[in-house]
């Protein structure tokens, strides 16, 4: 790994103990210019907290840092920015009740508490532009951007620091395959320019792509770091789990598409986002819903549990022709819906409320159920897996995946009829991911319907049943059996009825 | 343009709503719109003005000043020993009391940052002590402030109130570039998202002395104009404007929850409140009563701030 005498960034016998918990333990690690080096690891490995340390925003219980061979000390995020260490978050760092312009300039290069120019806004736009961000203009508040749209400014935001060291922490988990594209265009060039970059994805096609060099990591240590193709898929999750999975995907259950109706939407519409969608999901079926972003598959979702008010068309659930007016309408007995948010964070857990407080608020509405029976959880805790040090903590102290694990887990309590689900494992380790299938895919079978809102087309055609792709608001191609490949779900999103087979292998 | 008025529909809204108040103002006043009708009305509203400026750093920064108006006692009562004798004596007095107001709110800013405590706390404690403070140096009213100084700042020119360009000079000369630098922008990112702040590379810290600091030093500037109008040092004005200045800065737009609004609302909120005083004072309306209507006044106007909630076709936009 020596490969030249002064690295860009050298990590020696870093340790980082939270308490008793050792979230690093003695790691070395070295990152050099002009390469993208992948970091692999399941949730609660120590990635974040590696970067979290490269970033200034911790700093290590031992061990130093250092930059082309000097020892450096970053005390803050600041200091980090100051050696070119520029780090975008997946916990997004813009503000929102400022305009894209100011969040821009807020980390702009040289810009402290005085007078501020313009300057580097010129590569910043020209930035979004490239990556698909036409439409985002400067003067927007941030705020009323969507999910894909922050990610595209924190990535411009971050370019425009003109970084030494670039770190991209599940930074293009809310894009669509054709802007990451953009993305990564960009930051092979930055590589090239002679950048070093620093790539944690759960996406293995991303860093199939992208990276030059991989390093997993396991329990707060670094397993192993190879020049990518030196291991397969297999191996790499091997080495990530420490024990081998044979399977990511579930195997689906033939005859699903005969069996009862449970979800019956007809002509659904809502201002110009939504245009006559119609769908039904069976018993025993997962159906998928694919698309760019904001092509109108989320709000869908939100319609379907009563969030949109003047929603147009007909829902029926069991042949019974329903009135889905609020969540509280939507999660009653007799409709049995339950919607898992796309922002576990904020719309789908209250973070400083203990475990079991965040497990109480779905039955909690629920005349018919008991919300501080602990024996309505039990059952779904235990086929999740839930890792915990007691249901009496803060959500908050929970890794990403087992934060999803407790939204899961709220709302199975309620024995749902139909399950909705909005990119339940973006930003989770690949080990969760597994679970959260396998968990899926039981529910189905136990009878449940389920409808899956997924940015990751790989989770559309292994786990599901049917997949609805949507395009402009509409749902541009209905996908089964055969069919579901991903030649036709690019195609599809793309709009467009059909593309060279050798454009995706 | 259309975009400007959306962004800054606050202000807009407050500026509107205070122009229409103005004018019936002026319209029951029995002297009508005359030059001096106009200052006593500008000079009343500025005191508070300066007192909302000082509550807007503080609520910006997601925090509360509750010693707003024990920093304008504590300055005012400062001011009535200071302002009185040589011009260059003066020049520093003035710069004195500015920068006793200044003092407090550092003071306030250190315990909040330092001592990791609630502002609400803090400046609950420190406003007592501000409030003894002027107790001990004027254990009742008095002393005297020189009445050339104090016409000159609290009279006119070419018959505009000098009030007036005392606010105009703290929107064009202090605010609008203010806005434009990093600390003026760290303010609404530490009040919007102090994570995100962090992140950014923003010295929260730094920042958020600054914005106390800058709280008192506007209750500095309030409790010196206060002298002036008043020429007299006075320790008991403490309760009223704090609450007030908490009045003014919503009535102007500015969200307690911190990163929203400007010092322009701030100090619209408070020529509104002030303009409604005096409204109810000329409308016949019994004395007693008056707090009643100022009251359902404000919690009208708060409302309609919030109305546009109502149009929301998404619901979860009304919990943002």
């Amino acid at each position: 790994m020596a490969d030249s005498p002064s690295p860009l960034l050298e990590m020696q016998d870093i340790s980082m103990h939270f308490g008793a918990t050792k979230a690093l333990d003695g790691v070395d690690f070295t990152c050099n210019a002009g390469e993208v080096h992948a970091v692999l690891g399941e949730n609660g490995a120590g990635k974040s907290t590696l970067m979290k340390l490269i970033a200034g925003v911790l700093q290590p219980t031992y061990g130093q840092l250092r930059v082309e061979g000097r020892d450096v000390f970053l005390g803050s995020p600041k200091a980090a920015l100051d050696h070119g260490l520029v780090c975008m978050f997946q916990e997004l760092s813009l503000v929102p009740d400022l305009t894209v312009r100011e969040n821009l300039l807020l980390g702009a290069p040289g810009a402290g508490l005085g007078w501020l120019r313009g300057q580097g806004l010129d590569k910043a736009r020209a930035v979004l532009t490239r990556i698909g961000g036409t439409d985002i203009r400067l003067g927007a508040r941030v705020e009323d951007l969507t999910l894909p749209q922050r990610q595209q400014v924190e990535i411009a935001k971050a370019i425009m620091k003109k970084p030494r060291l670039l770190i991209l922490d599940e930074a293009t988990s809310a894009l669509s395959a054709s802007v990451v594209e953009s993305v990564f265009d960009l930051v092979r060039e930055e590589r090239d320019s002679g950048t070093a970059v620093l790539f944690i994805s759960h996406r293995f096609h991303e860093i199939e792509a992208l990276a030059d060099r991989v390093s997993v990591f396991r329990n707060g240590q670094r397993v192993a770091t190879f020049m990518k193709g030196d291991h397969d898929y297999g191996a790499i999750i091997n080495m990530m789990v420490g024990q081998k999975i044979e399977e990511l995907f579930p195997e689906k259950q033939p005859g699903a598409h005969q069996s009862d109706i449970v979800l019956d939407v007809r002509n659904f519409s809502w201002e110009d986002q939504v245009k006559d969608v119609s769908l039904t999901v069976r018993r025993g079926q997962i159906v998928g819903l694919g698309g760019l972003d904001g092509q109108g598959q989320g709000t869908f979702l939100m319609g379907l549990v009563g969030l949109l008010r003047k929603t147009q068309g007909t829902t029926a659930i069991a042949g019974e022709p329903s009135e889905i007016t609020s969540p509280k309408s939507a999660k009653h007995r007799d409709i049995g819906l339950a919607y898992i948010p796309e922002d576990r964070k904020t719309e789908g857990l209250i973070l400083d409320q203990s475990i079991q407080e965040n497990l109480e608020l779905a039955a909690l509405g629920r005349a018919d159920l008991d919300a501080g029976d602990p024996t309505l959880y039990a059952g779904s805790l235990e086929q999740l897996a839930l890792k915990h040090g007691g249901l009496e903590l803060p959500v908050s102290s929970l890794s990403g995946g087992n934060q999803q694990k407790v939204v899961l887990a709220k709302w199975l309590a309620l024995g749902p009829r139909c399950l909705l689900l909005a990119d339940p494992t973006r930003g989770i380790d690949v080990k969760t991911k597994t679970q959260i299938y396998t968990i899926l895919r039981q529910l189905a079978d136990q009878g449940t319907a389920i409808l899956l809102l997924s940015t990751d087309y790989e989770e559309l055609i292994q786990l599901c049943d049917e997949t609805h792709i949507f395009f402009e608001g509409r749902i541009a191609a209905s996908l089964s059996g055969d069919d579901l490949t991903p030649q036709n779900i690019i195609a599809a999103t793309l709009n467009v009825s059909a593309i060279p087979q050798a454009a995706h292998a | 343009m259309l975009d400007y008025l959306r962004s800054n529909r606050r202000e807009v809204i407050a500026g509107v709503v205070l122009i229409a108040l103005l004018a019936s103002y002026l319209g029951t006043h029995p002297r009508g719109a005359s030059t001096y009708v106009l200052t006593i009305w500008a000079n009343q509203c500025l005191i508070l003005g300066l007192a909302a400026c000082a509550q807007f750093f503080a609520v910006v920064v997601r925090g509360i000043d509750l010693s707003v108006g024990a920093v304008m006692a504590l300055t005012n009562c400062v001011a009535s020993y200071v302002l009185d004798g040589s011009g260059i004596g003066m020049a520093f007095g003035m710069l004195a009391v500015v920068g006793a107001g200044a003092l407090c709110g550092l003071l306030n800013g250190l315990i909040i940052v330092y001592g990791r405590i609630q502002p609400i706390v803090v400046t609950l404690a420190t406003a007592s002590v501000f409030v003894g403070a002027a107790l001990l140096l004027r254990p009742t009213p008095g002393g005297a402030v020189n009445y050339d100084l104090a016409d000159a700042i609290t009279l006119d020119v070419l018959g505009i109130p000098t009030a007036l360009i005392i606010t105009g000079v703290a929107v064009l000369g202090f605010w609008l570039p203010f806005r434009r630098t990093g600390l003026g922008l760290g303010l609404y990112a530490l009040g919007s998202s102090e994570q995100a702040a962090f992140q950014s590379g923003i010295n929260t810290r730094l920042v958020r002395l600054a914005a106390f600091t800058l709280a008192g030093l506007f209750g500095g500037l309030a409790g010196l104009f206060y002298s002036f109008v008043t020429t007299t040092g006075d320790a008991g004005i403490a309760s009223g404007f704090t609450l007030n200045s908490i009045a003014a800065v919503v009535l102007g737009g500015v969200l307690l929850r911190g990163g929203v609004g400007s010092l322009i609302g701030a100090l619209a909120g408070a020529f509104i409140l002030k303009t409604i005083a005096s409204l109810m004072f000329f409308s016949g309306i019994p004395s007693l009563a008056q707090p009643l209507f100022e009251g359902m006044i404000l919690a009208t106007a708060i409302a309609i701030g919030g109305a546009d909630m109502l149009r929301a076709r998404n619901k979860l936009e009304v919990f943002s």
